[in-house]
This record gives structure tokens, C-alpha cells and sequence, in this order.
């Protein structure tokens, strides 16, 4: 059991292996000089379709994004709890099935509050 | 030892696959795809990846060095891990009897926005930051219909661990879940960012989303983490759904890649048919449809799963028709995306 959790550290050993060589390989490349490396002050800058940059993109950014996070954050709580629900439902029958409905009924009010409010519209 | 042949093997899928898009959306276009590397250019992935290779690597000025250098590690790092838990045929792959295992590749799946939007930020880049932005908005959303839609299918087999799940399939889980089965299939295509669903990379408005400002290997770890990702979708759907590795005949892993090249070749299919969505659109599908499709179908296969031990044969129709009754209902309910919008 704990020896398969092993097994996934080792695959993310080789993994972190794989990526960091891969991301390693073109510095040693451009350090025996088979790639090349002129940086200059053009090419350097930000790219936006030739046009001289304005100011910094680290802004505040537009608020309807994060109503949707908020919803997520929500919603993916309840998925959690259904899925040990799913594997166990056959042992817990009827009951089990009628306490999920609703369970997820009174967390679907906050969708529903959130569809009546406009927050699923991009406006 | 294990891992790096299960690992080889599906980075030699990964290449396979990407010869294979680019031959056949060359096709799909009426044009012949690359054909000059090796025998009907097959080694073009491999001459891509050296061309790659010996790029100069440019790192914007303004951008935040340290987290540039980051995100493409981390958006491939969870792309490669899912493999671990995939079995190629009857108990062979890294763990394929993990007993959590379907619940391990959503955690581990959902990590790679996390490398996206690193992307995005870092670059210091308008387009980047939009980018990285939708995309972020885009896989929340559709990660929770697709979450639901599996459930579905844990339901029926009681159990998380993947061999299980292929173990359970006497007829393959589409024929059960159908709805199940086309509510996985969507979201998983706007969690990979195909076609229809690829606000994020549009490159008729956003020069190419989040990697705008990468170049050389760092742009490669990228394009191999989306089709990675691609593979892995492909993978969990002909596992799930069309019964992974059984088949009569052939050999168990001969069937596996030929259920996955499948789903694979419908992906990218709707690639080159379907043109691109709207925001407003793209975001009312996952919360106004797919996700109370999911709901439903979830509750229906509960109770189907409580009413009979064993699921009798007539269920496949009776599940057809209710995903029909269901996706003509909703089609006819809610006509998002219709009117005009200020952007």
C-alpha cells in the first residue's frame, strides 16, 4: 500500500529529472556556444505586435474571474464529499441516495442564488 | 526501472501522436502535413525537438526571471505524473491497482493551471496575462462537470482504482453512461484547450496566450505538457468509458492504443471542424449545461445502481434515451450566448 505512494515519489523524481535536464541541456548549449545568445535591448522587450509597451500587465484585473473562482471553490467541496459517497452507495442503499439529494439540493441553493444573480452572465 | 520504460513509452505515444495530429489536420485542410523528415516524415517530432534545442532562449527583460523559468517545469511535471496510474493491459503500468486512483489523477491533473498562469504572470506580457487569465477561469469550470461525469461510473463499479474499474466493464461503460460518457468527453476537450473550447491561446486576438514570451526548450516543455495532457485525457476516457484493455483478438495493449488513438482522433477532429467559442458562451456551457446534465446524471445512475444488483441489458437503451430527452431539454431551455456582448 504505502509502497505504491513510493512509487509515485520516485516517478516525480524522475520527472523533475527529465524537465529540469531538458531545461538544462540548451544552457550547456548556448555555453559551448552550438546555440546562440545575443540578447539585446528589441529583442529583449515585451512582445506586443511591434507597439511600444505601456506601463506593467501586474495590475488589478478584471473582478468577473474571481466569481467564478468563488463558485469553484464551492462546488469542488461538494464534489469531494460525493466521492466517497459513490464508492459506498451500494452498502448504503436508499437512505444514502436520499441524504446526497439533499445534501446537494441545499448547496445547489447557492448556485441557484448565484444564476439568479447574474453571476454566470459575462456582462 | 519500471517507471522510466513506462514513462519511454508514453513519451514514444506522445511523439506518435503529435506526427499524427499535424499529418492529419494536414488532411483535414486539403494539404499534405509535413513529409520531408524521414520516410513519409515521421521524424519530424524528433527534428522539431533538435531544431528546438539549439533556439536562442529569450527571457523578456520586464518579466519576472525565476517564475519564467518555473512554469514550464511545473505545468509538466503533474501532466507526466498521471500516467502512473494508467494500465496498459491487465495489472501492467506503474500502479494501476492504486485504490485511489481515479481521485489521484483529478487532484494531480488540476495541478497544471498552477504552471499556466505562472506562465502568463511572469511574461509581464498583456496577452500572456489575458491568457493565463481565461485559461484559469475556463479549466475551473470545466473541471467540475468533469469530476461529476466520472462519478457516474464509480458508482456502478464501487471502486477508484483504475484495473478495477476495467475489470467491471462486461460492455464498456459509454453504453451505460452515455451522457456521462459526452459530458466527460466536452470537458475534457476545454480542459485540454482544443479548438472550439481554446479562448486562451486565440491566436487571432491573443498572439498565442500564455506562452507569447517563450522560446526554444521552454516552448517545447509546454507543447509537450499540452499534448501530454491530450494523451492522458485520451488515456482516463478509453480506460473509463470504452473498456481500456479488453478486446477480443488482439493483444491487450494493442487494443489500449488503439481505444485511445480513437478518442484522440475525435479530439482532434472537432479540432479542425468546429470554430471558436465566445467567452460569455464558453462559460455559460459549463455552468448553465454540463454542470446540472452532470447532477442529473448522477442521481439517475445512483438510483439505477440501488434499484438492481446487477444493471440488466435493456438499461443501455433506457440510458439513451434519457440522455437524449435530457440534451433536447436543455437545448431547448437555455439559448446561451445569444445576444450581444460589451467585452
Amino acid at each position: 500500500m504505502l509502497a505504491d505512494y513510493g512509487y509515485i515519489g520516485l516517478l516525480l523524481l524522475v520527472v523533475i529529472f527529465f524537465a529540469v535536464t531538458a531545461l538544462l541541456l540548451p544552457l550547456t548549449l548556448s555555453f559551448l556556444r552550438l546555440s546562440p545568445k545575443k540578447p539585446n535591448l528589441v529583442k529583449s522587450s515585451t512582445y506586443e505586435c511591434g507597439m511600444e509597451t505601456v506601463g506593467s500587465s501586474w495590475v488589478q484585473f478584471n473582478f468577473r474571474y474571481y466569481f467564478y473562482a468563488l463558485l469553484f471553490v464551492a462546488i469542488d467541496v461538494l464534489t469531494i464529499f460525493l466521492y466517497p459517497w459513490a464508492v459506498n452507495l451500494k452498502q448504503l442503499g436508499l437512505f444514502g441516495l436520499v441524504a446526497m439529494v439533499v445534501f446537494v439540493l441545499i448547496v445547489s441553493l447557492g448556485y441557484f442564488y448565484a444564476w439568479k444573480k447574474g453571476v454566470l452572465e459575462w456582462k | 526501472m519500471l517507471v522510466v520504460i513506462i514513462l519511454a513509452f508514453f513519451l514514444a505515444m506522445v511523439m506518435g501522436f503529435i506526427y499524427i495530429e499535424r499529418r492529419g489536420v494536414g488532411r483535414f485542410q486539403v494539404r499534405l502535413g509535413p513529409n520531408r523528415a524521414g520516410p513519409q516524415g515521421i521524424l519530424q517530432p524528433v527534428a522539431d525537438t533538435i531544431k528546438l534545442l539549439v533556439k536562442e532562449d529569450i527571457v523578456p527583460a520586464k518579466g519576472d526571471k525565476w517564475v519564467h523559468w518555473l512554469a514550464p517545469v511545473i505545468t509538466l511535471i503533474p501532466v507526466m505524473m498521471i500516467f502512473a496510474v494508467v494500465p496498459i493491459h491487465d495489472g501492467v503500468g506503474l500502479i494501476p491497482d492504486l485504490d485511489t486512483g481515479i481521485l489521484y489523477v483529478i487532484a494531480i491533473s488540476s495541478l497544471a493551471v498552477v504552471g499556466i498562469f505562472m506562465a502568463g504572470w511572469a511574461s509581464n506580457n498583456k496577452y500572456s496575462l489575458i491568457g493565463a487569465m481565461r485559461a484559469v477561469a475556463q479549466m475551473v469550470s470545466y473541471e467540475i462537470p468533469l469530476v461529476l461525469s466520472i462519478m457516474g461510473v464509480i458508482l456502478i463499479t464501487g471502486s477508484l482504482s483504475m484495473n478495477q474499474i476495467v475489470q467491471a466493464q462486461s460492455v464498456p461503460f459509454i453504453l451505460l453512461q452515455p451522457l456521462g460518457f459526452l459530458i466527460y468527453f466536452l470537458s475534457a476537450s476545454a480542459e485540454l484547450n482544443r479548438t472550439p473550447f481554446d479562448l486562451l491561446e486565440a491566436e487571432s486576438e491573443i498572439v498565442a496566450g500564455y506562452h507569447t514570451e517563450y522560446s526554444g526548450m521552454k516552448f517545447a516543455l509546454f507543447y509537450l505538457a499540452e499534448y501530454g495532457h491530450a494523451l492522458a485525457m485520451s488515456a482516463i476516457a478509453a480506460t473509463l468509458f470504452l473498456g481500456g484493455w479488453l478486446g477480443p483478438g488482439l493483444p491487450s495493449f494493442l487494443w489500449f492504443v488503439i481505444k485511445v488513438l480513437f478518442i484522440f482522433f475525435i479530439i482532434f477532429w472537432i479540432r479542425s471542424t468546429l470554430p471558436r467559442l465566445r467567452v460569455d458562451q464558453l462559460m455559460g456551457f459549463a455552468w448553465k449545461c454540463l454542470f446540472p446534465l452532470a447532477l442529473i446524471n448522477l442521481f439517475i445512475t445512483g438510483a439505477e445502481v440501488i434499484i438492481w444488483e446487477a444493471l440488466p441489458w435493456w438499461l443501455v437503451i433506457v440510458n439513451l434515451f434519457i440522455a437524449t430527452v435530457l440534451l433536447v431539454l436543455w437545448s431547448k431551455l437555455f439559448r446561451s450566448g445569444r445576444e450581444k456582448i460589451a467585452v
